[in-house]
């Protein structure tokens, strides 16, 4: 590319040309800012051994975690089950790990749902405001308003328990507070110049949006959707608490930790092992988030 | 809310015979008032208020006027940035308020528009490649050796080819102007809308701007609308020039006629406060100093718009000349009296330093 430009023979073409830094990919830039946010980086190895371990335990897990021992019941964690057993003496890691994999699912499809409709939903409205605007956040204050068990509660009635459904649901109940983020944001950076700019260069609505106003808007979207990970695993342990959530034999971690909620006094490990799980998931996802956030500013110095 | 007062069906210009590129006639912008629970509008803003001027192929029309006159309104208005009350632009043939949107997009690969802030008008987010490229990637051209035309502009505007990968906050303030510059430039148009391009920038850098400006007019042949409160500035660069007042071209004429034989009490007050470099000059040079502040352009005064900050509106009563008609009646653009068109019931030309 810059080997051309000698060619072209005009103006500043014709100067020496000083040693030049090779050209910056905008994603080789984003890449190295990521990579300077140390915790960043280290939650994001963290998530990913998470994913792999959890989503891959039929090829190392030892034991089956469906396979019951009610006479050895619940026993402290040891050389043979890591974790323990619950009270149907079941191997504990076993059941941590097979738990992951329906609570990490949940928690990315529900975070990734409810963030592109919020910030769509959250962009046109601001971007359009007037009666549009009215609308959308009207509908949002109902979903917001709406009582959230109840609507569960219906919905598994009708179409049953499964993971689909419970996504849906959770995404459908998670999009509102990203809806309102980014349309206080939108209404913000639509008045800056560049957005006029790009009108008078005849750039569409739609590309108004995408390619101005929302890449502008990056910096909260990300940091909820983080959030929104969190709060879709702890959801889903509330439900699942409430027999709305994950129906058994499937189980996830919020479903283990109230399963273990009566034991407390006696068998702690039964609360521990899922609930570190949870910390540890939400914690490192946000330090990606925030990561994120700082790798999308071209301004971020780090 | 009135009927725009003044509406010359031809402003005798001095510019070439042709048709104009631009003709704007009794252009109107209001921004309504709203007030209560209910937001009803309770009145409007007239910013700019019955403008009518003509700008040829080539040319360069300065507008200036202080701070709320209304001029940068009207250089949005020209682009339909925003809608403007009433009126009519026509650029080149084409009803700009009436296009439909493809005519729109068509009409908008020939008038560009370089803002006053280089910082806020440029996304953050996006690489000058980014920018200056957009509009070819909107219009058509970026696969076509579009590559090469952002390498070429950033040529043109003085910036390097290595330039192209960096974000503009990486800019000075002048740098960052020549990349809006470019941008305006991408789609080769015939007009350009430079809404006060020097003003937020360092005067060091304020030169180098303008003398750009003037060679891409040199070798384009663009026409250029040159909004600015910077009288010296205007002057450099114009061909003609408009002063504007409450929403209203107070006086409009060629360069040397405006700044040599001012005749609207406005203008010469303008011109009186503009420093001179010699400082015996400016030391012996008469000032002339306005008392008050514009008035609220919600409310704007009957007759003519300047009358209540009047100098000589004031000599003349002293005088005993009645001056009722200042108060009643809308003073025209009239060329009549002086040689160059001025908006005012008792203009006469007072020769400046």
């Amino acid at each position: 590319m810059t080997a051309v430009a000698a060619g072209s023979g005009t103006g500043a073409a014709d100067l020496p040309a000083p040693p030049e830094a090779p050209p910056r990919s905008q994603w080789q830039l984003f890449r190295r800012r990521f990579l300077h946010h140390k915790l960043a980086v280290f939650g994001l190895i963290v998530i990913v051994i998470l994913y792999v371990l959890v989503f891959g335990a039929s090829f190392w897990v030892p034991n089956d975690p469906l396979e019951q021992d009610v006479l050895l019941g619940t026993q402290p964690p040891s050389g043979e089950h890591w974790f323990g057993t619950d009270q149907l003496g079941r191997d504990y890691f076993a059941r941590v790990i097979y738990a992951g994999q329906i609570s990490l699912k949940i928690g990315l499809a529900v975070a990734i749902i409810s963030t592109v409709v919020g910030a769509l939903a959250g962009a046109i409205a601001g971007f359009f405001g007037g009666l549009v605007d009215q609308i959308l956040m009207r509908v949002t204050d109902l979903f917001l308003i709406v009582p959230a068990i109840a609507i569960l509660a219906i919905a598994l009635k009708k179409f049953g328990g499964t993971d689909i459904v419970i996504i849906l649901v959770l995404a459908g109940l998670g999009w509102m507070s990203i809806a309102r983020v980014v349309r206080g944001q939108v209404l913000s950076v639509k008045e800056k110049e560049f957005v006029e700019a790009a009108r008078a260069i005849g750039a569409s609505n739609g590309r108004i949006i995408f390619r101005h106003i929302l890449p502008n808007c990056i910096g909260p979207i990300v940091v909820n959707a983080t959030l929104a990970i969190a709060i879709a695993i702890v959801t889903e342990s509330t439900l699942s608490f409430l027999g709305f959530g994950v129906q058994k034999p499937d189980t996830s971690w919020g479903n283990m930790l109230y399963d273990a909620k009566g034991n407390v006094r006696f068998d702690e490990h039964l609360l521990y092992f899922p609930g570190l799980f949870i910390l540890i998931t939400v914690l490192c996802v946000n330090f990606v988030g925030d990561g994120l956030r700082d790798a999308f500013d071209p301004q971020s110095r780090r | 809310m009135t009927a725009p007062s003044s509406e010359p069906s031809a402003p005798p210009s001095s510019g070439p015979s042709a048709e104009p590129l631009l003709a704007v006639r009794g252009l109107v912008k209001e921004f309504p008032i709203r007030a209560g629970l209910f937001r009803r509008t309770v009145g409007a803003v007239q910013a700019v208020s019955g403008v009518s001027f003509d700008l040829h192929r080539g040319e360069t029309l300065g507008l200036v006027g202080e701070s709320g006159c209304g001029k940068s309104t009207t250089g949005r208005a020209v682009m339909r940035l925003i809608p403007a009350t009433a009126g009519s632009v026509v650029f080149d043939g084409v009803d700009v308020q009436r296009a439909g949107s493809s005519a729109l997009r068509a009409l908008r690969r020939r008038m560009q528009i370089v803002f006053q802030d280089p910082y806020a008008s440029l996304n953050p987010r996006m690489t000058v490649q980014a920018i200056v490229s957009e509009p070819l990637r909107i219009h058509g051209g970026w696969s076509d050796g579009g590559a090469e035309r952002v390498r070429d502009l950033l040529d043109l505007v003085g910036l390097r080819p290595e330039h192209a990968n960096r974000f503009p906050h990486e800019f000075s303030g002048g740098q960052r102007q020549r990349i809006g510059i470019a941008r305006a430039l991408a789609l080769d148009p015939d007009l350009l809308v430079l809404d006060e391009p020097v003003s937020a920038l360092d005067v060091s850098i304020q030169a180098g701007v303008v003398n750009l400006l003037e060679d891409i007019q040199d070798e384009l042949g663009l026409a250029y609308l040159f909004i600015a409160h910077d009288l010296s500035v205007v002057r450099h660069i114009s061909d003609r020039v408009g002063v504007m007042y409450l929403g209203k071209i107070v006086e409009l004429g060629t360069a040397d006629e405006l700044y040599d034989q001012p005749a609207h009490p406005y203008t010469q007050a303008l011109l009186s406060a503009v420093p001179l470099p010699d400082p015996r000059k400016q030391r012996e040079r008469q000032r002339i100093v306005l008392e008050g502040d514009p008035p609220n352009p919600a409310h704007p005064p009957s007759g003519c718009r300047f009358r209540t900050r009047c100098w000589r509106k004031l000599e003349l009563e002293a005088d005993g000349v009645d001056t009722s008609a200042c108060s009643e009646i809308d003073p025209l653009l009239s060329a009549d009296e002086v040689g160059h068109e001025v908006a005012c019931h008792f203009p006469k030309v007072r020769v400046m330093v």
